[in-house]
């Protein structure tokens, strides 16, 4: 048996410990290497990720803020902006689902008010295994109820998501949290510490034991001895986090603070190298000074300790006794635990002795970056090859229908989200589950701000390259289908190891089309996070998953669309180019068993003139309700406009071209289904020549029954009541 | 008419309840910190919901020893309207302004979502823009709104009137499918006897605008005010 040694047990590689030796010029101590450890880990360094984040856009004249700080700012006009980021919490939700979860909302909500904006909106996109299974439906129902607690305690409505199920998540689930916040352009806050001399002052919770090393832990697989690592995950005090929310905003609002920088990965190590980097200074702390939960701590625990609900605050000049008294009204603690250096060192004091000094840009501008070696994996060429048109077209489409909206990711997610306040702050205008994005009002002005998270992680496995393209349009199509343009991106991107030459070829291609789209829509990335090392116990990547956030401008709030059929006899308009593609398909999966086969063809610049045109149309006023195509394809989204409406459709085929069953179940994308007033029906086509989007009649809305047809056959014909018991009830059922 | 909003540290629905009263009734307001020890010139004082001191110990439990609760028991004991919402019922039954106790929700979850509720009276300055047993909808928002009270508290809250609103189907029913968290008779809402402090779990102020789905909330607000005009004359 070989012993491991000690930067080894922290993390780092034996190449790297030769790193920290060189800049060191010495053997660093203990809390020096666990200094170096979680800074130089992947979930900090982004050291396989950042070659290839270059890719992406970056620029345009909404953004004010880029990648580089806690989250992404655009402008929404009137001197506002919304600030945003998504963040993962993958692999402490894995080993305790309930604290897992509620961390990561804490931690990303402290993201958006480090900025100096107003958390507005909460959303999460979650993977797990499948429900038949007892470990996941427990840490479905503990992710839910964390998110739930935390976030409803906040008082931040949680608006919108998403929830996948398939066996590749089994072991290792993902839960990514987003929030959006809404901040005046000039109260934006950064993180920077420049004044030599100032001090730092730390507030909020004490620090304890909990959490050290929780970085690192991020950044390795999940294994039998994961289990151990609990001591690794935080535990959260959402009560502490809203006490440190009303202060801060409350000194930023009276223009106190010089930098503000939260306490999250990588703890107190993290946050003061950061802010100190940003103003190129040093810094100086004495760990003693840190209000401590448990006596007898180390400088190292302390230095890397991740207790949540903690800010670093250095105060403008002149402005310490005011900021005392802020924080002790909301009855919090500010202690002053050091100063800014004009050294450019790192130094930890513990009382009079010097427990670590490392320079400041070893630990955030140093960290090695690798260029991975690529390879595309050998399934990739299966999929290319498979004939799909030896997939048998079974009929059956009523079976198929019932089958396919009782799936758990098909299902209705009203059990989830009835359990996150989804109102309070009363701006909700479209609730969860009513429209392809929320919509929230911005009070005071007749704007809306629309938000969504969307990833389809089948199709990011069998192309990742369109699957990432897909990915981004998708987030674009739901925006629009409530009348609103998208803004920008924010991402999570979820993958396996980035040591496997097929996990980097997976996260390279993924990374390329999301970039393309993004170029092509015009919406920048402007922040984003990575989690790698997402495998299952055998050593099996999940799917690769690169969450797409997207954040959306109504100018008028009062023209939102929802996807609910609301007048008996309105005309039935399909959006976009007529598709029957089954490559991808929850059908082919479901009916047939396989997942696999060339995915539908997907151009952004199409993609972009159904927006176009979704837009002009919201504009006008034209539609009464809008739906985008998605997973289940035509039938499952005229399914969901038929019970979010409470009324029927009769739709007829006969006009389109096609294999059945890719006219009714694949998933093609950029297409939507609008209904719409018959006498708006002239405008529609007119608009939709001007902007080069096919429309065609489909059908009409009316009954109670749900009726397609092609050619005189009957293809489903099926009662309102029963397809909205099988959606509405799959996960009730499932979980009770 | 001039509404003051207590403000504990953990309240959540503080700034909803002051947007509805400033921007839909258009009537004065202020917020009214916790550690304040006046509520002097207020008409009416509102009491919101959220998770006053993180909900520890028991909901509402440690906020009933803020120095403003004296304040507000003597305000509700002269007369004065008092209306708490959600968190701020919880508040109002652990200081004894209302009778009964709140559990946690039979599901063992929190609830969010549109609920119908029947108006179990009009003869009340919160209700009297309704009328006797009209259905109307609100949204509710808690995990601890399982009302509980002895048989012989229930028969009196029967007997006074100071049953302000059931969980009820949408055809007026107060069945246990339209209990959304297991309360004793469906109670949503309460008054004391005097009939001038109401506590109710759902969220009047976010049904007070048609843009956000609903506006049957704003009446409860409209009734204290029109009993407030009336009062003045």
């Amino acid at each position: 048996m070989t012993t491991r040694k000690p930067w080894q047990e922290m993390g780092l590689t034996d190449q790297e410990y030769d790193q920290v030796l060189a800049i060191m010029g010495r053997e660093p101590n203990q809390v020096e290497l666990g200094m170096f450890a979680v800074m130089w880990s992947e979930h900090c360094g982004y050291k396989s990720s950042r070659p290839l984040l270059r890719q992406f856009p970056t620029e345009g004249p909404q953004v004010i803020q880029g990648p580089g700080e806690n989250a992404g700012v655009v402008d929404i006009g009137d001197g506002q902006a919304l600030v945003f980021k998504i963040e993962s919490h993958n692999h402490p939700s894995a080993i305790e689902p309930y604290q897992g979860a509620a961390t990561g909302v804490g931690g990303i909500v402290r993201d958006i008010f480090t900025m100096g904006a107003r958390p507005i909106a909460m959303l999460n996109s979650l993977r797990f295994g499948t429900l038949d299974e007892e470990r996941t439906r427990y840490l479905f129902s503990g992710v839910v109820a964390g998110i739930g607690d935390y976030g409803n305690c906040l008082g931040i409505p949680t608006v919108a998501g998403e929830v996948y199920f398939h066996p590749s998540y089994r072991d290792n689930p993902l839960v990514n949290a987003m929030c959006v916040g809404l901040v005046n352009t000039s109260d934006i806050a950064r993180a920077v510490a420049s004044d030599v001399g100032r001090p730092l002052m730390l507030v909020g919770a004490r620090t304890g034991r909990d959490g050290i090393h929780g970085a690192t832990f991020a950044s390795e697989e999940l294994s039998e001895e994961s289990e151990a690592r609990r001591p690794a995950v935080q535990v959260g005090d959402p009560f502490m986090e809203k006490l440190l929310l009303e202060a801060c905003l409350e000194l930023i609002k009276e223009n106190l603070v010089a930098g503000m920088q939260d306490l999250g990965a990588a703890g107190l190590t993290s946050s003061v190298a950061e802010s100190a980097s940003k103003g190129g200074r040093g810094v100086e702390i004495d760990v003693l000074k840190v209000p401590r939960r448990e006596a007898g701590m180390t400088p190292y625990e302390v230095m890397l300790s991740e207790s949540q609900e903690r800010m670093l605050v250095v105060p403008r000049e002149g402005a310490i006794n005011r900021i005392q008294e802020i924080f002790g009204k909301w009855g919090l603690d500010a202690t002053i635990i050091g100063h800014i250096t004009d050294d450019g060192l790192f130094r930890v004091m513990e009382g009079e002795r010097v427990a670590g000094e490392v320079p400041v840009k070893a630990l955030t501008e140093m960290c090695p970056v690798y260029h991975r070696e690529s390879r595309e994996p050998e399934y990739i060429a299966e999929v290319r090859n498979y004939d799909l048109s030896r997939v048998p077209d079974t009929g059956d489409y009523n079976g198929i229908l019932q089958s396919l909206l009782g799936l758990h990711s098909l299902a209705s997610k009203e059990w989830v989200y009835r359990q996150y306040d989804h109102q309070v702050m009363t701006n909700t205008v479209l609730v969860p589950g009513n429209a392809d994005a929320a919509v929230l009002r911005v009070k005071g002005t007749s704007k809306g701000v629309t938000v969504t998270v969307d990833c389809n992680s089948r199709f990011c496995y069998l192309d990742p390259y369109k699957g990432g393209m897909m990915a981004v349009c998708e987030g674009a199509r739901n925006l629009a289908c409530t009348g609103a343009r998208p803004l920008a991106i924010t991402n999570c991107l979820n993958f396996g190891n980035p040591e496997k030459p097929e996990v980097y070829w997976q996260m390279d291609q993924a990374i390329k089309g999301m970039a393309e789209a993004a170029r092509v829509l015009n919406t920048p990335v402007v922040s984003g996070n990575v989690s790698l090392y997402n495998e299952t116990r055998g050593g099996e990547a999940v799917l690769p998953t690169p969450v797409i956030g997207m954040v959306g401008l109504l100018p008028d709030v009062s023209q939102r669309v929802d996807m609910a059929f609301k007048v008996e006899g309105d005309v039935l308009v399909l959006l976009g180019e007529n598709r029957d593609d089954i490559g991808g398909s929850e059908y082919l999966a479901l009916v047939h068993g396989i997942e696999t086969g060339v995915l539908p063809d997907i151009d952004p610049a199409q993609e972009s003139r159904l927006i176009d045109l979704l837009l002009a149309l919201n504009e006008g006023g034209w539609l009464h309700s809008c739906h985008d195509i998605s997973e289940g394809g035509l039938a499952v989204c005229l399914a969901e406009s038929c019970i979010k409406g409470d009324m029927g459709a009769s739709v007829d085929l006969t006009g389109l071209s096609g294999r059945l069953d890719g006219l009714l179940f694949g998933e093609g994308p950029s297409r939507a289904v609008a209904s719409t007033n018959p006498a708006n029906l002239e405008m529609v086509r007119k608009l939709a020549a001007e902007k080069g989007v096919p429309a065609a009649v489909i059908g009409r809305v009316g009954g109670k029954r749900l009726k397609l047809e092609h050619a005189d056959r009957v293809l489903i014909d099926q009662d309102l009541y029963e397809l909205a018991a099988t959606w509405q009830g799959a996960i009730r059922c499932a979980m009770s | 008419m001039r509404f003051g909003i207590i403000v504990f540290p953990g309240s959540n629905c503080d700034a909803d309840c002051y947007h509805v009263v400033d921007k839909v009734l258009e009537q004065p307001v202020e917020y009214i910190w916790h550690k304040g020890n006046s509520v002097k010139g207020f008409d009416a004082l509102i009491i919101p919901g959220g998770f006053s001191y993180g909900d520890y110990l028991r909901t509402g439990a440690i906020a009933r020893f803020s120095p403003i609760m004296q304040e507000v028991m003597e305000f509700a004991d002269k007369g004065g309207l008092v209306i708490g919402i959600c968190n701020g019922f919880q508040i109002l039954l652990e200081s004894g302004l209302l009778p009964g106790a709140m559990l946690r929700n039979d599901s063992l979850q929190f609830r969010c979502g549109p609920v119908n509720l029947k108006v179990r009276t009009d003869n009340s300055a919160f209700t009297r823009c309704f009328t006797r047993n009209e259905i109307i909808k609100l949204p509710i928002a808690h995990g601890e709104g399982n009302y509980y009270c002895d048989d012989a508290t229930l028969s009196d809250l029967i007997e006074f009137d100071q049953i302000a609103f059931t969980y009820c189907d949408k055809d007026g029913e107060e069945n246990p499918e339209a209990n959304p968290n297991g309360s004793k008779a469906n109670i949503a809402g309460i008054m004391n006897r005097e009939r001038n402090v109401l506590g109710m779990m759902p969220h009047p102020e976010r049904f007070a605008e048609e843009l956000l789905g609903g506006q049957d909330g704003v009446r409860v607000f409209a009734s204290m005010l029109q009993s407030f005009k009336e009062g003045c004359r």
